[in-house]
Formats: structure tokens, sequence, C-alpha cells
């Protein structure tokens, strides 16, 4: 097909964007001459981050397969573009206000921010395993270099320092798993397109280097997601990292891993060995995500275990092989960004000093700000599958879509999970609603911008739990493109 | 819609419009004010109920469709035995605000915001026919629930709130499961149309235990029991009255709506044991009741008592075990739910809930302990209140079954008698501490006690209306459930009586008659 930039407007935008951002990181900010009239970062990026999911949402038609048919846009990509510029865009608002990043930082965070999230929107069109690769790495670099950067003293955090040490180490070796993993799908099936990895032969007996390698290249996948046993950055790299930042992190990475995780789930058939690993390792994630969660103190930390979990629950979607079941994964992870964004959200707002929220942190928040514990409250139900709110629909999806095909015991592992989690998202709301405030307890921010905010996330949270429907069927369509 | 407006949709809606336009609302003394309005208007929205017609067919049906591609419906609809159990969710709001309004004094608004969500959320539980909604609703009404003995309870209210939450949480999460199963093998998730669907024995067989549990946890049956006495004694008495009055009903309604429609083969395979589990709840809840010192852990393990006899006569699968564990259910609700509001009259004025600091109020509080006295004698079952028709109807069902049957259940009826009348005699006539300069009721505490009193007595005199409403449904309950059942372990009852019904019923003698002592053996193949 013809190159048309129209088609590729989403990612251009994003391009433009940090470009943008880049020659104000060189020449701009008050402490440089004339760094005075620009406007900074957080001030502006807002705006056209905003913009940025208006025109993701305008490209939503576009349909194609470009630069040699490594690039697919099509109702897959534009479902997760359009996810990808709204959570770039609450990511920008909730970092704007970061109290631990120096005002001279600034530009080149978001700049940061931002080419991770055009990696993402890469990764959400890549059909080819090289393309992947790459987005992959470019969402991920620019990660490396965004977490340390949280000030709250004169020599800067060691915690952040030490979550950006792991999170590079840990990446590095999971990137180096998928390459190695890529070079025995090459060698074995001759092609690096997954519409023809597609038609190729993925059992144990026929195939079992590409079965290795596809196990190895899902990998680096598996490190983006935090699946059991690829996890153990995440508890870690969120607690050290600033709220602001654990909150990208958290979420938009997860969006990414899981769109090209529903592309290659089309090469995976009920029964197939790689297929039952996949369960095992869900249903591993979300049983060791849920008990380690149990013990935490630290609510980002806490929030890392959960992602773990929720990794977890994402595979039950994946191993079911049908459109139902990619549908559903999908649907779920944009319900667990929007959960995730929403929790990380009142966190950030709580903490206005910037310090890491203790369990007892949250104590009397109701008080303090009832609306930000308000939000919290429905983030947590959310994340534990309560209805009326998204996080239900989600599971729901999942286990509709995955009972009876070959793995019901994944799907009783996760309602088992949820009555685990209970106890753990519960003890956010515990401590908000009925425990008095400490001595010490943050002062949350309860200006218009922080209170919308969380009330307009929390209101997409339940909206999208009560009426589904359309969000879905994007979703279907999506699935049902892959596996017709 | 022939009301103009759709009923049931407007009962969800309206308490949760209205409990957003409590946060409008500055004064505590409004907030209450409000929320005592918007529960008339509930319900007046829901006079169009008594439209009811005396069939089995379903009712105030609304269909739309809610999620399309799985085939969720938005589907509404009432019977016989799902429409007692709506009016008595509405009936307990206002009864709630009112027995609430010195009790609860900090975050005023927040409480009756739980009260109208609940409100909603128990409506929507009875009314929903489509089983996704229905979980939806069950789910939804944990929050509020969790809230209002979370923030609003008593000292151990934070252990008590997260037991709650846990067991009840943990025993739905497999109902999910069973529910997805339903769809898969059923092809919909529509109660009625899975009604007539036939599914295996294996398939049954997993469906129910995973129903059951979730339903036994919710009533609460025997060993699943140690949730209720923590949060009743924890919740603030407008909490007990909702838990006693509509929450335990959800557990025996969903036996009642799911388990005997939908896996007939393994509720009859199941029925030794579950009637075996009903008698140890009887029996172990009144042992237990008889034990305490705490007026309001008394009246919570008498409903672990009184709820066994619910799930007895459902297991029974005769018309009377049937029709008496509706009754039950209902004046369950009535009389424990009146029970718990007294306590919560009383302890505002002792300050203690131990038996030991409320006694003697005969002679300084008789409207009290004459309200007292009626409530108890309705508990324990004595003739001419709404609590002998229940108790009644589930003896002959239970005789009809079995004489060894029928014979258990009476140390449970002595038990019952035993522990009201020790704590009722202690609190007439026991030393008085405090309580000579205690005031009587006061015009308020006389509204909310009365209205229930009315219903004990008609109910206890006059079942007949009642009957009427339950009887089509439960018939028609019986004969799906037996023409389903391969097994037909269950015996046939006799037609039903007319007018006088429960009077005539009474009289044990005409149990025999119909009773062929068939063993409750399970039949399965």
């Amino acid at each position: 097909m013809e190159f048309n930039p129209i088609l590729i407007v989403p990612e251009l935008y994003q391009l433009l964007l940090i470009l943008a951002l880049f020659f104000q990181s060189l020449g701009a900010g008050p402490h440089r001459p004339g760094g005075d009239e620009m406007p900074p970062a957080e001030r502006w990026l807002p705006f056209f981050a905003g913009f940025g999911v208006f025109v993701s949402i305008v490209s939503w038609g576009a349909e194609g397969l470009i630069f040699g048919g490594a690039y697919k846009l099509d109702a897959l990509s534009q479902f997760f573009k359009v996810a990808i510029a709204a959570g770039f865009y609450v990511a920008v608002l909730n970092a704007a206000r970061q109290p631990s990043l120096e005002e001279r930082k600034r530009p080149d965070y978001f700049m940061f921010l931002a080419i991770s999230a055009w990696g993402l929107m890469i990764l959400s069109s890549a059909v080819e395993l090289i393309t992947i690769y790459i987005a992959l790495e470019i969402s991920s670099y620019s990660l490396y270099a965004v977490i340390p950067l949280r000030n709250v003293g004169p020599k800067g955090d060691p915690r952040a320092a030490e979550a950006g040490i792991k999170y590079i180490l840990f990446g590095a070796v999971a990137t180096a798993i998928a390459l190695y993993g890529f070079s025995y799908i090459l060698a074995s099936q001759h092609t690096s397109y997954i519409a023809q990895l597609a038609k190729a032969n993925w059992t144990w007996s026929a195939q079992p280097m590409a079965v290795v390698g596809l196990s190895l290249f899902m990998g680096g996948m598996f490190y983006k997601l935090a699946l059991f046993p690829f996890h153990f950055w995440c508890p870690d790299v969120y607690q050290g990292a600033s709220n602001e930042t654990a909150g990208f992190v958290a979420t938009l990475p997860k969006l990414g891993a899981v769109v090209v995780l529903v592309r290659l789930a089309a090469l995976l058939k009920p029964g197939l060995e790689i297929t039952t690993l996949l369960a095992v390792l869900g249903a591993l994630s979300m049983t060791y995500g849920n008990l380690c969660a149990l013990a935490q103190k630290d609510v980002k930390r806490l929030l890392g275990f959960s992602s773990v979990a929720h990794a977890g629950y994402m595979m039950v979607g994946l191993v079911s092989g049908t459109a139902e079941g990619l549908s559903a994964a999908a649907f779920y992870a944009l319900a667990y960004v929007a959960m995730n964004l929403l929790c990380f959200w009142v966190v950030s707002r709580v903490a206005s000093d910037g310090r890491n929220l203790q369990l007892s942190d949250l104590d009397g928040l109701y008080k303090r700000s009832p609306a930000l514990a308000f939000a919290l409250g429905v983030g947590a139900f959310a994340l534990v599958g309560l209805p009326p709110t998204m996080g239900f629909m989600g599971k729901f999806f999942l286990i509709a879509s995955a009972w009876d095909h070959g793995y019901n015991w994944l799907v009783i592992t996760l309602v088992l999970n949820s009555a685990i989690a209970i106890y753990y998202y519960l003890s956010l709301v515990r401590h908000a609603y009925t425990h008095e405030a400490g001595e010490d307890a943050p002062v949350p921010d309860n200006s218009p911008f922080s209170v919308c905010g969380a009330g307009i996330l929390a209101a997409v949270v339940l909206v999208f739990g009560m009426v589904p429907g359309g969000l879905l069927d994007f979703a279907m369509r999506a699935g049902k493109q892959l596996l017709p | 819609m022939e009301f103009g407006y759709p009923v049931l949709t407007s009962l969800i809606v309206f308490p949760l419009l209205a409990a957003a336009g409590l946060f409008l609302i500055k004064s505590p003394q409004v907030a209450r004010a409000y929320t005592m309005g918007a529960s008339i208007l509930e319900l007046m929205q829901g006079l169009p109920l008594l439209t009811f017609k005396f069939n089995a067919d379903w009712q105030f049906v609304e269909k739309a469709p809610w999620v399309p591609q799985w085939g969720l419906e938005y589907h509404l609809a009432l019977d016989g035995i799902s429409y007692l159990m709506v009016m008595l969710t509405l009936a307990i709001l206002p009864l709630c605000v009112m027995c609430s309004w010195t009790y609860i004094s900090k975050r005023v608004k927040e409480f009756h915001f739980c009260l109208l969500f609940m409100t909603a959320a128990c409506v929507g539980v009875f009314s929903a026919l489509d089983l996704v909604l229905f979980y939806v609703f069950w789910e939804a009404m944990l929050i509020p629930m969790y809230l209002l003995i979370a923030v609003w309870g008593g000292d151990q209210r934070r252990y008590a709130s997260l037991k709650f939450f846990l067991f009840t949480l943990a025993g739905s999460t497999l109902l999910l499961a069973a529910i997805v199963a339903f769809r898969i093998t059923g092809g919909t998730f529509s109660v009625p149309e899975l009604m007539q669907t036939t599914f295996s024995f294996r398939f049954q067989y997993w469906a129910f235990l995973a129903m059951a549990l979730a339903f036994a946890i919710k009533v609460p049956m025997f060993p699943f029991h140690t949730w209720l006495p923590a949060a009743h004694v924890q919740a603030p008495s407008a909490g007990s009255v909702i838990l006693a009055a509509v929450l335990l009903k959800m557990g025996t309604y969903g036996f009642l709506r799911f388990c005997l429609p939908l896996t007939p083969e393994a509720s009859v395979y199941f029925a030794p044991l579950m009637i075996a589990v009903s008698i140890a709840s009887i029996l172990y809840g009144g042992a237990i009741a008889l034990g305490q010192e705490d007026i309001k852990k008394l009246v919570a393990y008498s409903s672990v008592g009184h709820m066994g006899f619910v799930t007895l006569g459902i297991f029974l699968f005769n018309l009377r075990g049937v029709e008496g564990a509706i009754f039950q259910m209902l004046n369950h609700g009535i009389v424990t739910g009146a029970l718990f509001m007294m306590i919560g009259a009383v302890y505002e004025r002792s300050h203690s809930r131990a038996i030991a600091d409320n006694m003697g109020l005969g002679k300084y509080l008789p409207a009290f302990m004459g309200f007292w006295g009626l409530y108890a004698l309705a508990s324990f079952g004595f003739p001419g209140t709404n609590g002998f028709v229940g108790e009644m109807l589930v003896f002959v069902g239970a005789f009809q079954q079995s004489y060894v049957l029928g014979a258990l259940l009476v140390p449970g009826a002595l038990l019952g008698a035993a522990y009201m009348f020790r704590v009722s005699l202690k609190m007439a006539w026991g030393r008085p501490g405090t309580a000579k300069g205690w005031r009587d009721l006061n015009s308020r505490e006389w509204a909310y006690l009365l209205i229930p009193a009315v219903f004990v007595l008609y109910i206890g005199l006059a079942p007949k209306l009642f009957f009427n409403i339950i009887d089509p449904s439960v018939e028609k309950l019986l004969a799906d459930f037996k023409t389903r059942s391969v097994a037909g372990a269950a015996v046939a009852a006799k037609p039903v009586p007319a007018a006088v019904a429960a009077v005539a019923v009474a009289d044990a003698p005409v149990a025999e008659a119909a009773a062929p002592a068939t063993p409750a053996e399970p039949v399965n193949n």
C-alpha cells in the first residue's frame, strides 16, 4: 500500500510534541537568557496533549499496511492509540505539579514521557517482530531516564536511583532474552511477520525451537507487563520512582505490552504448550501478586504487586483463543489503566509534598479531602472487581470469554484471587474512612484541579462499568479482526 | 408501561438520585428530613406495585439490551416471591431513617447516602432477572453495608466490617464463575429462559455447590454464620435492621430463585445436606442465643436459628415448606428488624447492650416493654403473631416429609421460646439499674415501632392476602421443580386451602394425612 502520512497522524503529532519539548529543553528555562518568555513545559503541554487525544480520535478509522508490511493500522491499533493518547494526557496533567522535580528538568522529563508514549503508539501498530522490538526499546529507554528523576533532598533520592538501576538491568536482560528468542523464531519459522507466523505450526513436537523462541520473545512483553517471573522490578520501581512517574510507568507501558500480546495471541491456540505456559504464568502471577500485596504497607508497593496480579488476569483473556477473549483482554487492559490512573492520581494529590505514602498516611482522608477519599474508594473497589465499576465488567468479560476453552482452572484461580485481593484493596478504603488521621498526615491537594481530575477519572471508571457496551464494541471489532 | 413510568427502574434510580442530592445539603437535621422525605417518595413510587395480580406470571416487566455483545439484558420483573421482598425493602427504609434520627450524630449525610444506595441495590437484587444484573446488585450492596458497619459501628467495627466483607465476597466470587458457566452451557443469562433449560447432573452438581456457598454465607447457614454476630453487634441499629431484614433474605431468595429452578436435580441430591445444616443452624443458633449476655448478640444468634427454618422449608420441596419459608423470611424481616430498632432505642438510653444494664424496664418504660413483649412473642412463633404462621407452615412441611425431621424441629422451637423468655423476663422484671430515670418512648419511637406491630398482628391473624400473593408463584416453582427433577423425591403437597389457611393448617394432625414419610434420601443418576 502507498504510504500516506494521513494514516499516521497521531504518531506524527506526538513526534511534533517531542521535538517541541526537545527544543525547549535545549534553550528554555528561567535560568537561560531569553528563557523567561517561554512558558514552562508543564504550562502548555497539557493543552497540546489533550489535543493529541482529539487527533487520535479523528484518525480512528485509519486502515492500512505500510512500511513494507511492518506497520499495520487497524481497529486494534487505533483503539490503543486513543487509549495511549488519553493516558498520556492524564499522566501529563498528573505530573504537571510534581513537587519532587526541579523546574529546569521539566522539559526533559516531559520529553521522555512523550517519547515513551510515542514508542507505545508505534508498538500498537507494529506487526513485525523487529519493529515490535524497536518500538519496545524506544518506549523503555526513555523510561530508564525518567525513573531516577526524583529530588527530595540536596542529593536526590537514593531509592529513586536504585529503582532506575533496577529497571535498566531488568529491562536490559528482558530485552536481550527477547532478542535471543527472536533469533530462534527467525531460524525456525523463517519469517518475522506475525501474519505469516500465524499460519505456522506452533506445536512442541513439530517446532520445539520456535516454541522456545516465542516464549522467550514474549518474555520481553512480560517484563513490560510485570508478569511473574518478570515482575521483580515492579514494586521496587513504583516505590522508588516519584508518585507521578510511577503513575506513568504503571499504566501506559502495560497497554503497549497487551497490544503486542493480543496480536501474538493469534498464534496461540488453546491446548498448545505455549498457551498452557501462558496460563500457568498467569495463574502464578495473580496468586503471587495478591499474596505479596497482602503484606505491603507502602501504597505504591501495594499497587505494584497489584499490577503483577492484574497482569495475570489479562492472561485469562489471551489464552482463550477466541475473538471474545482478545477483546476482553483489550478491554481489561483499558480498565486497568483507567483504574490505576485514578489510584495514582489520588496518591499523587494526597502526597502533595512528594513523599511515599504509607497506608497510615491515608488515615482519615475522608475528613481532609472527601472527594479524593471517594475517588480512592472507587479506584480500590474497581481494582477488586466489584460492580458497578469498569473493573467488574472487565473481569466479567475475561471470565465469560475463557470459560469452557480448556482453562477453567485458570478462571477458578481468577475468582479465588479476587477474594484474596479484597483484603488489601479494602485496606485502602479502611484507612481512608475508618481511621483517624495521625500526627504527620500529608496535606492533600484540594484544589479544583485535583478534585475535578479525580472526579472525572472516577466517573470514567463508573460509567464504563455501568454501560460498557460502546467501548466493548470497539474492543470486539479489534478482536474479531485478529481472530475472525 | 401502564403507569406512565417504569416502576422498578424508578425504584432503583430514585434513591440513587436522592443520595446524590444529599451532597448539596449542609445541615445534618435537614439531611435527615430530606432522606425521610425521599423514603416516603420512594414508597409512593412503589404504589403501582399494589396492582399486583395474584398469578404466577412475571409482572412489571422491564427489558432492555444492556451489553448486547454478551447478551446481557437489563431485565427486571417481580413474581410473588420477590414481590414481598421488594415491599419489605421499601418499607424498611423510612423505619431505618427514623430509628437513626438521634442514634447517628456524626457524618449524617454519608450515613443516609449509604442507606439510600443500599435500598437501590436491594430492590435491584430482588427484581433482576438477568444473572449478571443480579450479581451486579448483589455485590454493589456490599459497599454501603461495609461502610455502615465500618464507619458508624461500635468499638470493634473494623474487625466486624472486614469479616463481613471477606466472608460475603469470598462466597460470591464462585457465584460469578457459576453465572458464567450457566451462560456458556445454557446459552443465556436470562433467568426465565434458563429455568426452561435442562443441564446435566454433573454441571448442576458444581453449579449448585458454587451458588449454594454464596447463598449459604449470606443466609448465613451454620458453619458460615460467624460473621453475622460480629456484624450485627457492631453495626449501628439501622445497619442491623437492614442486615437482618433484607440482606439475609438475599441468601434464601437466591436458593429459591436460582438453586431450585436452575439446578433441580442437584438440589434434590444435596437436600439432605442442606436440611441437616438447617437443623444444625436452628439448634446451634438457639443454644448459643440462650447463653448470651448481650441483647444484640442474642437477637443475632436467634437470626441464625430463624434463617435455619427458612432454608429448611425451602429444601423440603413441598408447598407448605416453601410457603413457610417465604413467610418466615417476611416475618423475620419484620420482627427481627423491629427488635434491632428496639435495641437501638434502649441503647440510646442505657449506652449498653448488656442484659444486666437494661433490666427492670417493665415499670419505667411500659410502652417499650409492651412492644418488646409483642416482638419477642412473634419471634418465637406465638399463635396470633406472624411468627406463628411461618414456623407452623415449616413444621407442617417437615412433618409431611418425615416424623423424625419434624421431631428434630421441636427443640428448636422450644429453644426460641426459652431464650426470648429469658431475656424478656429479665428486661421486664429484673432489678432496675439506672432505668428509673429514663423516659418512655417518644412519638418518633412510637411511630417506627407501631408500623411493624401492625404487620405482626395482621399477618398473624389474617395471612390470606399473603397466601394469595405467594401461592401461584410457589406452586409454579414447585411444579416446574418436580417435572424437572427426575428424582421427584419431593412429596406432593395438598392443594392450598382457602381463606383461613394458616389457622387451619396450624393443626398438626392435618399434616399427618399427607405425610407418607418419605425419607430425604437422594436419588441421583
